[in-house]
């Protein structure tokens, strides 16, 4: 042991001149950073072809009719846009913020198990290039929607649908292993010092959602099985012919699907009580209930599934339950929110970019809250369900909330993976043209979804038409303002900026501003001691 | 006004230029109350939730505000210190908890008067299919599909679109007002889901299962609803119109219908017995092909590779007679391909076949006739 500590002291330098370079350092790396920078230009790239579907889904509803694209298609469109956004996005940024960050937070020197890191981040692009390519399939890819219910991905879909489960199944591997890591990591190599309720709330938040993760990843693999063996191999899981039945369908993809839904937002309450405090220059208020809230969350997101099933036909009383459950969730949320906004209170804030958008996270986040408790009552879901509200809705949880906080958690961070500043006037014109264009996009969704147009529509009624012209030039508006984050963002690894100091914001607090930046290829070789 | 998008470009300027010609329609932005009690409850559940939540966001975000607004470094503020309030947590978990108490308990009233479908008067079948509903009277000898009347010279901009866009179907669901009607609803193939605002009622179609649900509307009129659960590229074109008229009218409406299906059956009678001509088959076999088989086979026969079969020069439309007999009077189990035998008529069945043996360059001369569809049916019983 005394010569492995011994040798670490040195294999700083050694490392810095052995490293391989070119594609070599990135196909074998197993250092933490480079493969959060992996995972997170990964999800970037992602996020722009997600957000390319999501533009010619816009460009056929600016008007009624069938003008671009057949209806065939556009359902291939919808199915990869949530697919890609949810699986290739959302989730892969959080997996590499959580492997840059987790281990400077909690004074470690890498994660626990570095070449599954490796693997759980290569298989990703595998199973993206699987998927994307069963487009080109004859017969089209995926065209029954992100959550594939049976029997519109079973008897009735195209032969691509194999290559959805193979590439659904390497997904939820890299997730798995993933989540194993983080854990580890947390639980074994935290510095001397840092008990649990010493972690920064990030590494909190991580560490319940990759519990959340190795809970709920294997129920999608078993669902996605059960539809490829209903497809090809004459089992009747989802047939009530061979005595199956499709409700079961949802029952098992919803028990995956709603934690799913808090594991693309519980690091994002991570994010923003690391930022809030930071500008606002004041410790988080209420770190334990913070805790608790976020373990409380985690808990009734299983018990909460069928709330996205008001309308299958089940009896009143798992309807009662399951309604009064859903409206529960709102207490530790809420705890959440004023939390955070206790926060604020009478701090000293500055609004640098990283802070405009945790705030617009907490208000808009916030919105999508409310309309979530409006859904969450069952007589009236039975008006809101699968219309342009639910649509408004969860992109204003997942947009607003996951997003913006991913977006905040770069612009908080980009300093000291860089060692750069952002450009400050290209970050703040990107929040101000994010901000007014994802309303303009996703507030009308409200008003479109009471009226009665239904979610996954080509084609529209044209009394819904005037609103559906705006809602697609806020998209447009959207999709373009988030090439100034790719500038933004690109200049920074180009290390042209002012460079960073080891603590760039006045009020911040946490290890991973102790070490220089950029942050050097090993970072506590030996640990740091926590008080 | 004729719009033909020649190109790419073409068709991207044609959506950027088309003037709208739909300015005559009312913008809604809120939720129908509808037109019976029950929707009247559900749209008074949504404001009342709705008004809570607005008065929440305004409260925890003008708190916000205030906070923006004057504890900024650049005023000078020094940080306070605080980081921890037991009794203010416990207030703000209470808090929301009693909120939400409020809100659950006229939500369980409704939910419970909504699921019940105790004491109806009248009970309709509704099944769904890729892509049309049928609606079958259980009371009455009554039963009939209905299919969206929309064109697609309107659906792909070669007519203006009319005022009904979408909403409008060839026979609507007629039901009778101020009377407890009951929908017993399922599919015959993928989940679709039956959706009419002013009903409040929106409900799964499950492939197998049966779903109820009720409603009692209060004024004749017209109320248009669409398919809610993603069914297939047809989705957004099934619609459903329902036409509710006076009990007395209803009944009226509904001998009539009896009457005129009854001699439609007998008028099939007598066609089994009766030649028709090839012309006669081709121009009904068209018709039909158009509004049932064209979404997936396509209107050209080419079918679409690796999901719906190309009818067109290959397969059985080309070579054996029975076996394509077979698979449009029975369907094809475990694939897309449904039973046609209970939505069309043994004229029409022999008319589509016809239609397909002879369309698109496929020319094998073969006439199907009523009789033979009668004979098939019978040698298989």
């Amino acid at each position: 042991m005394s010569t492995a500590v011994a040798e670490s002291k040195d294999a700083h330098d050694v490392h810095q001149h052995n490293k391989p370079t070119g594609i070599k350092r990135w196909l074998f790396t197993t250092n933490h950073k480079d493969i959060g920078t992996l995972y997170l230009w990964f999800s970037f790239l992602m996020f722009l072809i997600g957000g390319s579907f999501a533009m010619v889904i816009r460009l056929e509803l600016f008007q009624p009719g069938m003008q671009i694209i057949e209806p065939h298609f556009f359902n291939q469109m919808t199915t990869m846009h949530g697919v890609v956004m949810v699986f290739g996005a959302v989730m892969p940024a959080f997996v590499g913020l959580a492997n840059w960050m987790i281990p400077l937070m909690i004074g470690a020197p890498d994660m626990a198990l570095p070449r599954m890191n490796n693997w759980s981040f290569w298989i990703l692009p595998v199973a993206f290039i699987i998927m994307l390519s069963s487009m080109f399939m004859p017969g089209g890819g995926p065209a029954f929607g992100w959550t594939f219910y049976a029997p519109l991905s079973t008897t009735y879909s195209a032969d691509s649908t194999a290559l959805f489960v193979f590439s659904m199944h390497i997904m939820g591997m890299s997730s798995i292993m993933g989540a194993i890591n983080v854990i580890v990591t947390i639980v074994n190599m935290r510095a001397p010092g840092m008990n649990y309720m010493k972690m920064p709330m990030f590494v909190w938040t991580w560490l319940i959602t990759a519990f959340l993760l190795i809970a709920v990843m294997p129920v999608l693999a078993g669902v996605v099985t059960m539809v490829l063996t209903d497809k090809f191999f004459g089992t009747s899981f989802f047939s009530a012919a061979g005595g199956g039945d499709p409700v079961l369908f949802q029952h098992l993809f919803w028990f995956f699907g709603h934690p799913e839904v808090y594991i693309m937002i519980l690091p994002s309450f991570g994010i923003i009580s690391a930022i809030i405090p930071t500008f606002a220059r004041k410790p988080l208020f209420g770190y334990s209930s913070m805790v608790y809230a976020t373990a409380s969350i985690a808990g009734l997101s299983f018990l909460v599934w069928a709330h996205h099933m008001f309308t299958t036909g089940m009896p009143t009383f798992a309807l009662l339950f399951f309604m009064y459950m859903t409206m529960l969730i709102a207490v530790p949320t809420g705890v959440k929110v004023f939390n955070w906004i206790t926060t604020m209170w009478r701090g000293s804030m500055t609004f640098e970019v990283p802070m405009l958008f945790a705030i617009a996270f907490v208000v808009l986040f916030t919105i999508g809250g409310l309309s979530g408790i409006m859904l969450g009552v069952t007589p009236v879901d039975y008006q809101y369900h699968d219309t342009y509200f639910v649509i408004a809705h969860f992109h204003y949880v997942l947009v607003t909330g996951a997003v913006f906080s991913i977006m905040a958690a770069a612009y908080y961070w980009v300093p000291k993976w860089s060692g750069v500043m952002f450009d400050e006037g290209l970050g703040k014109l990107h929040f101000w043209c994010s901000l007014i264009s994802v309303n303009i996009l996703f507030f009308p969704m409200h008003f479109v979804g009471l009226a009665g147009m239904p979610r996954r529509y080509p084609d529209y009624a044209l009394q819904f038409a005037d609103l559906n012209a705006i809602i697609s030039v806020g998209g447009f508006l959207f999709g373009l303002s988030q090439l100034i984050f790719l500038v933004v963002m690109v200049k920074c690894a180009m290390k042209k900026g002012e460079p960073a100091p080891a603590k760039p914001w006045e009020g911040a607090e946490g290890l991973e501003w102790t070490v220089p930046s950029p942050a050097p290829y090993h970072t506590f070789d030996t640990p740091p001691e926590v008080k | 006004m004729i719009v033909k998008p020649k190109s790419l470009l073409g068709a991207v300027a044609a959506v950027l230029y088309t003037p709208n010609s739909f300015a005559n329609n009312e913008v809604r932005i809120n939720l129908t109350p509808g037109i019976s009690d029950m929707s009247q409850k559900v749209y008074d559940l949504h404001m009342l939730v709705f008004y809570i939540c607005v008065v929440v966001a305004v409260g925890v975000f003008s708190v916000m505000l205030v906070s923006i607004i004057r504890h900024r470094k650049s005023r000078g503020r020094k940080p306070a210190t605080f980081h921890e309030n037991v009794k203010v947590e416990i207030v703000w978990t209470i808090i929301p908890f009693l909120i939400l108490i409020a809100m659950a308990v006229p939500a369980t009233i409704t939910l419970l008067e909504l699921d019940n479908t105790d004491d109806s008067e009248l009970s309709i079948v509704v099944t769904g299919s890729q892509w049309r509903w049928h609606y079958n009277y259980l009371d009455y000898d009554v039963q009939f599909q209905s299919i969206l009347a929309t064109p697609n010279e309107q659906i792909y901009g070669r007519l203006p679109k009319g005022e009904n866009y979408l909403h409008e179907v060839d026979r609507p669901l007629v039901l009778p007002t101020n009377t407890k009607v009951r929908f017993l609803i399922t599919s015959e193939d993928v989940i679709h889901s039956w959706f009419v605002p002013e009903f409040a009622i929106k409900r799964d179609a499950n492939p197998g299962y049966i779903n109820e649900s009720w409603t009692n509307i209060k004024e004749p009129g017209i109320y248009r609803g669409s398919c809610a659960e993603l069914c297939g590229q047809g989705h957004a074109f099934m619609p459903i119109v329902v036409i509710a008229k006076e009990p007395a009218d209803f009944d009226i409406w509904i001998r009539s219908e009896e009457q005129r299906l009854a001699a439609e059956a007998e008028q099939e009678e007598k066609l089994l017995a009766m030649e028709m001509s090839k012309d006669d088959l081709m121009e009904l076999g068209r018709n039909i092909f158009l509004s049932q088989c064209s979404a997936c086979h396509q209107p050209n026969g080419q079918g679409i590779p690796g999901v719906f079969p190309r009818l067109a020069g290959e397969g059985i439309s080309v070579t054996d007679k029975q076996a394509h007999i077979n698979i449009v009077v029975n369907g094809s189990s475990g694939t897309a391909m449904q039973s046609f035998k209970n939505s069309l008529s043994m004229s029409e069945l022999a008319a589509v076949i016809t239609y397909e043996r002879n369309a698109w360059g496929n020319d094998t001369g073969d006439l199907v006739q009523a009789a033979d569809i009668f004979n098939f049916i019978q040698g298989e019983e």
